[in-house]
């Protein structure tokens, strides 16, 4: 009997609603079950680090990665993932662009970790005690990860065949997915497993997009009633649609909620936060500076907003004043 | 002018992007010139036909690949050539300085300026007083500053490497 | 960054001295030398005179012998010698989109000090064009015929003498008027300055000649109502407004004016500023053209209420010229360029709190210098006599310059004329009733041909000139029931208050865009200054020509101008329009925008951005396009969009990132090496 193709899932900085994708394949996952061999899935399956280790070097047939990488632990697992794996595959927005943790960007490592470990309203830490990267007690000795300054999409650390966008990543791009790659049918190397053009051509409410778009104010969804059948841009709240690639079927504008972009921009654009700044603010009414800041003042956190998956994959990937210390000494 | 910011003469000399309006900015460029004014040699000139031409990309490449500093020339509101396209730009660059700020690039790094056809001497003014400013502010260097942080995976690699033939050393 | 090519990028590159224009302040030679490494140069020459006879024929022999299939020309700006090395380009049987251009002199040489700095700039700047040539595309020029027809908008002066240039030179001219006979504002005027002829003797037989053109077509009291189109190929919509009058049976005989049911004329009379009356059925004035009469549909009791005798019918006889069933008819036409002569409106006084104090609609004894026309004119409401309101001749007039100008609270501007008009309305009121005329002004504004002579002549006539801006007009209760009027204002030469009682005030209002100018300029596609004039492509080179292409303007609708301006400026816009219907087809850049078609989303976003609604929706395919011959090229809509998927021909994205990277790229100075000489 022919050996079935090896398959690896990994996680790193991720919330596991990609790992919830794989379950949701629902029946499929029988089909994917049977064809593949899971030999690598911490979440649900009991295989260690040693068991990959000790494969041979491209003997998986791919690996589908989810999670942003920001500590050494995880830039150690994907490089070693990516020389067991013939493809390695980036799964969702944190892999794909660094994904909702790649807004810590905004933020300095210390900045980060002493309001985790010391000012959150329901810490109480009055020693300010931080975890250490390296710590002796008897005769043993524990360490921890390094939590790097960075976050990082998945090819920013190694090389990455393709792309499943989308946060997560839909049952049906995941299908097809799969299904091209057990087939043999791969795209070209680098490409982004969804259609190459934006959302409004999949979306339901595109009859209703208004041919003289004008933004006299934005509104976030909470403030005011949405219309569930109009364009969410014509209502004045910011969708995304515009600039995100579609093929998730449209799942949010379904479902009363505007698009947030975790699909990530087409292949035409380098910078999806970019790209959709500039398309909200040429559609603008005022002319005056000041008039314009008003309006602008609807969109209280624009990084937030525009960057909210691929701030790390972004043109300045991360904030720019930001220090590189280094982290107290072992001890 | 080597794209590394300590120069072999010891002295950094910061680096402009100029993105010029065809009709407007850009031929007041060359009345400068024709007027024989001087101003410093910091700025390098993008020829574009409107400044709504501009894409918020332009801006955030040039920074990215180490521009110091980006100047955005168009004609005067009410002015265009095309009608409307400057107010598209001055619409890009409000929430951009935004998004600037939050990614901590000082105001002064990216500057938007109306010079009409006329105003040669306008464009010596605003290229010296940027070049001032950013002198002050130091160089962004991205690119450095994209090397260094990428620096603490190397480092971490030699880790690997040391781990393979020894015993755990850990390095920061 | 490059893109995969089935030939190999050739690139042949050229730095100009420009004598020593270039040279002086950067190393040519090192430039060139440092071309010849950099990727695809296969050729990097220096030369002194690029733009010359020889240094064009240089590129064309390289072209050929060296198999070159780009060329960057480092020397002045583009936008001198862009075309120049584009044919060359061309000449050498390349496209000539296959070139770029790197200005090192207005943008380098001329403008830096240091030799160092500027040699270091010009290599960045030639690694730019170097890095971004490869990705040009064989792009063609787009070529558009042109319809012969034109269409001119206004009859005033402007519009006459345009419509008349082009309607001589055999082109059939569509000349649009909105009220019911054209003339203009200079049909008002009883003499013009400086010359004092009769304005009416002068515009009265170009009026004729219109009226009687076999091809002129003359649409009065019609209104344009839509253009769509591009140049060349306009479709226009035009309003005919019913004066249930059948146009080609009126012979203007007047007998239904004069066998009205109103025995006297009872309703204010427009033309003369509603200082006479007249009846609902009426001749617009004596001159009119077409001389014919209109039914105002407000006053005439027919139109009203279906009830009148209508004498009118029954004077009128077999010619059944009168037709109280006639509707507004909606006429399409198709030109090839537009001449906008739309004229001006005058300040109003009266409805300014600014200027109210003055006066005028309060007190009789104000008027405005368009109301002292009519006054003063021979056909006009008291036959060319100065008669007051209370029926007497003034024996002391102040005419006051500058109403509603050069005010920031009101118009910045000046408006050009009013000074010697004011001259002209003191000369004339002089000479009609013998008065003191007193002129107050802030500066005396005669330039010109022949004003500055005007100004002498009327100062010689003994009117007063004094300088200062008069404050306040009231009442002289110091006299009884007098019926004068006390003008208070600082003689500032003199520094001293004045308050002179005076029989008469003028009040010489300035000129304003019309108040629908923007409305008007909308249907047209042109831009307007920021006070609302009509904007001319260049203020010095082009102003005549808008933005629009095959749109001209004419006249004051694009500024304050004198007659003899508007003439000029009315003649040359017939000629631009003439010399591209001579042409027959026009020529565009090809940097216009296009949609991906595969790519678009239908998102809609780009739609209201174009100023030239080139960019449209197709239903069916649920995606947008752009028409390329309204694309004037600017490139919005390519910023803008939100899934990257417009482009813009010479100035796509990937072009622009190429130029960004060669621009900062690290410049190391080469070695000394022998450059190729020329």
């Amino acid at each position: 009997m022919p050996t079935r193709p090896k398959i690896g899932i990994y996680w790193c900085a991720s919330c596991g609603g990609c790992e919830e994708t794989v379950v949701d394949l629902a029946e499929d996952i029988l089909g994917v079950v049977e064809k593949v061999d899971i030999v690598f899935w911490p979440v649900a399956m009991d295989f260690k680090k040693k068991d990959v280790e000790a494969l041979p070097d491209l003997s998986l047939l791919a690996t589908l990665l989810n999670g942003a990488v920001r500590s050494s632990e995880q830039e150690e697992m994907v490089r070693m993932l990516r020389r067991k794996s013939k493809y390695m595959i980036a799964f969702g927005s944190c892999a794909h662009t660094g994904g909702i943790p790649g807004l810590a960007n905004q933020f300095s490592r210390e900045h980060i970790l002493r309001y985790v470990y010391e000012e959150t309203p329901t810490t109480i830490n009055n020693e300010k005690t931080r975890p250490q990267l390296r710590f002796a007690e008897a005769d043993r000795e524990v360490d921890l990860p390094e939590f790097r300054h960075v976050v990082r999409s998945l090819d920013q650390v190694v090389d990455v065949d393709y792309y499943i966008p989308g946060c997560p990543p839909t049952p049906n791009i995941t299908r097809s997915a799969l299904t091209a790659l057990l087939d043999g049918r791969l795209p070209p190397k680098g490409t982004v497993l969804a259609p190459d053009i934006a959302l409004c051509d999949e979306c339901p409410r595109k009859a209703t997009k208004p041919a003289d778009l004008a933004f006299a104010e934005f509104n976030r969804p909470h403030q005011k009633l949405l219309d569930p059948s109009l364009c969410f841009l014509a209502q004045g709240i910011i969708c995304m649609g515009p600039s995100t690639r579609s093929g998730c079927d449209a799942q949010c504008t379904k479902g009363n909620m505007p698009c947030t972009g975790c699909f990530g921009g087409t292949t035409r654009v380098k910078d999806q936060g970019a790209k959709m700044l500039s398309s909200l603010c040429a559609n603008l009414v005022p002319k005056e500076e000041e008039a314009i800041d008003q309006v602008l003042d609807g969109l209280p956190d624009p990084i937030g907003t525009l960057y909210r998956y691929g701030l790390a994959k972004s043109l300045l990937r991360r904030r720019m004043d930001l220090p590189m210390e280094t982290l107290p000494p072992a001890g | 002018m080597s794209d590394s910011p300590a120069q072999t003469a010891g002295s950094w000399e910061p680096r402009i992007i100029a993105f010029f309006c065809n009709w407007c900015t850009y031929t007041a460029a060359d009345l400068a010139g024709v007027s024989r004014m001087k101003y410093p040699h910091n700025a390098r000139v993008i020829r574009v036909m409107c400044s709504g031409r501009i894409d918020p990309q332009f801006i955030l490449e040039a920074l990215a690949k180490g521009a110091d500093g980006v100047l955005i020339g168009g004609c005067h509101p009410n002015d265009c050539h095309y009608a409307e396209g400057n107010y598209k730009m001055l619409r890009r660059f409000r929430l951009l300085r935004r998004v600037l700020d939050g990614m901590g690039i000082a105001p002064d790094r990216v500057r938007l300026e109306w010079i009409s056809a006329a105003e040669g001497d306008k464009v010596k003014t605003v290229m010296t007083e940027m070049v001032e400013k950013l002198r002050a502010l130091g160089p962004l260097g991205a690119p450095d500053k994209f090397r260094d942080w990428d620096r603490e995976m190397e480092e971490f690699e030699h880790a690997i490497q040391a781990r393979q033939g020894q015993e755990v050393t850990h390095a920061h | 960054m490059l893109p995969k090519r089935q030939d190999p990028i050739r690139i042949g590159f050229y730095v100009c001295h420009c004598g020593v224009n270039i040279a002086s302040m950067i190393d040519v030679e090192a430039v060139a030398r440092y071309a010849q490494k950099l990727p695809n140069v296969v050729v990097s020459r220096h030369y002194k005179y690029m733009c010359s006879d020889p240094g064009q024929e240089l590129i064309q022999e390289d072209i050929a012998e060296h198999r070159l299939n780009r060329i960057v020309v480092a020397a002045c700006s583009p936008l001198l010698h862009e075309h120049t090395f584009r044919s060359a380009t061309k000449k050498g049987g390349l496209n000539p989109f296959f070139f770029q251009m790197v200005n090192i002199r207005e943008h380098n040489s001329w403008v830096h000090t240091s030799r160092a700095d500027a040699t270091r700039k010009a290599m960045a700047q030639v690694r730019a064009a170097i890095n971004r040539v490869p990705l040009h595309k064989p792009l063609e020029v787009k070529k558009v015929p042109i319809n012969p027809n034109v269409l001119i908008v206004g009859g005033g002066i402007a519009g006459i003498h345009a419509a008349l240039v082009l309607a001589n030179a055999g082109k059939q001219v569509y000349l649009v008027e909105r009220e019911a006979t054209i003339g203009g504002h200079m049909a008002k005027f009883d003499k013009t300055f400086p010359t004092l002829d009769c304005a009416m003797c002068v515009l009265s037989p170009k009026m004729a000649a219109v009226g009687n053109h076999p091809n002129i077509t003359l649409w009065t009291y019609s209104e344009v109502t839509k253009v769509d189109g591009y140049v060349g190929n306009y479709k226009v919509a035009v309003r005919r407004k019913p004066r249930y009058i059948i146009e080609d049976l009126c012979t203007g005989c007047q007998e239904c004016v004069a066998s009205c049911v109103y025995r006297e004329p009872k309703f204010p009379d427009e033309f003369n500023l509603k200082f006479s009356k007249r009846k609902p059925v009426f001749l617009p004035f004596p001159q009119a053209v077409p001389p014919i009469v209109m039914i105002d549909p407000e006053t005439c009791i027919e139109t009203k209420t279906g009830k009148c005798k209508k004498t009118c019918v029954e004077a009128c006889g077999d010619r059944k010229a009168i037709d109280f069933k006639q509707t507004a008819e909606i006429k399409e036409i198709q030109v090839g360029t537009i001449i906008v002569a739309t004229g001006f409106k005058t300040f109003e006084p009266s409805q300014s709190p600014y200027y109210s104090f003055y006066g005028h609609g309060i007190y009789p004894q104000v008027y405005t210098s368009l109301e002292i026309e009519r006054l003063v004119n021979a056909s006009g409401p008291t036959g060319g006599e100065i008669i007051l309101r209370n029926g007497k001749i003034p024996k002391k007039v102040a005419i006051i310059h500058c109403i509603g100008s050069r005010d920031v609270n009101t118009n910045h501007w000046c408006s050009r004329v009013c000074c010697l008009y004011s001259l002209k309305l003191a000369h004339l009121i002089h000479e009609r009733t013998e008065a003191q005329i007193i002129n107050f002004y802030i500066d005396m504004r005669t330039p010109g041909k022949m004003m500055e002579e005007f100004y002498d002549r009327i100062s010689e006539e003994g009117v007063m000139m004094i300088r200062g801006k008069v404050a306040d007009v009231y009442p002289d209760t110091s006299n009884g029931d007098s019926e004068r009027l006390i003008v208070q204002a600082e003689d500032t030469l003199m520094s001293r208050v004045l308050k002179i009682p005076v029989d008469m005030v003028v009040l010489s209002v300035g000129m304003e865009p019309n108040p629908d100018s923007d409305e008007v300029r909308r249907k047209f596609n042109m831009s307007c200054s920021s006070e609302g004039w009509f904007l001319e492509r260049h203020p010095k080179l082009a102003p005549v020509s808008t933005f629009t292409d095959g749109i001209f303007v004419a006249g004051c609708c694009q500024g304050p101008k004198d007659i003899p301006d508007s003439v000029a400026q009315a003649g040359a816009a017939a000629a631009e329009a003439f010399s591209l219907i001579d042409k027959g087809t026009m020529e565009q850049e090809p940097n216009t925008a296009f949609i991906l078609e595969d790519e678009c989303s239908g998102c809609k976003s780009c739609l209201p951005l174009c100023p030239y609604t080139a960019i449209l929706f197709d239903p069916v395919k649920e995606k947008a396009f752009i028409n390329e011959a309204l694309c004037k090229g600017c490139g919005t809509c390519v910023g803008s969009c939100p899934s990257g998927s417009i482009k813009q021909n010479l100035f796509e994205d990937e072009e622009i990132f190429c130029e960004i990277d060669g621009l900062l790229a690290s410049v190391e100075m080469p070695a000394e090496e022998p450059a190729i000489k020329a």
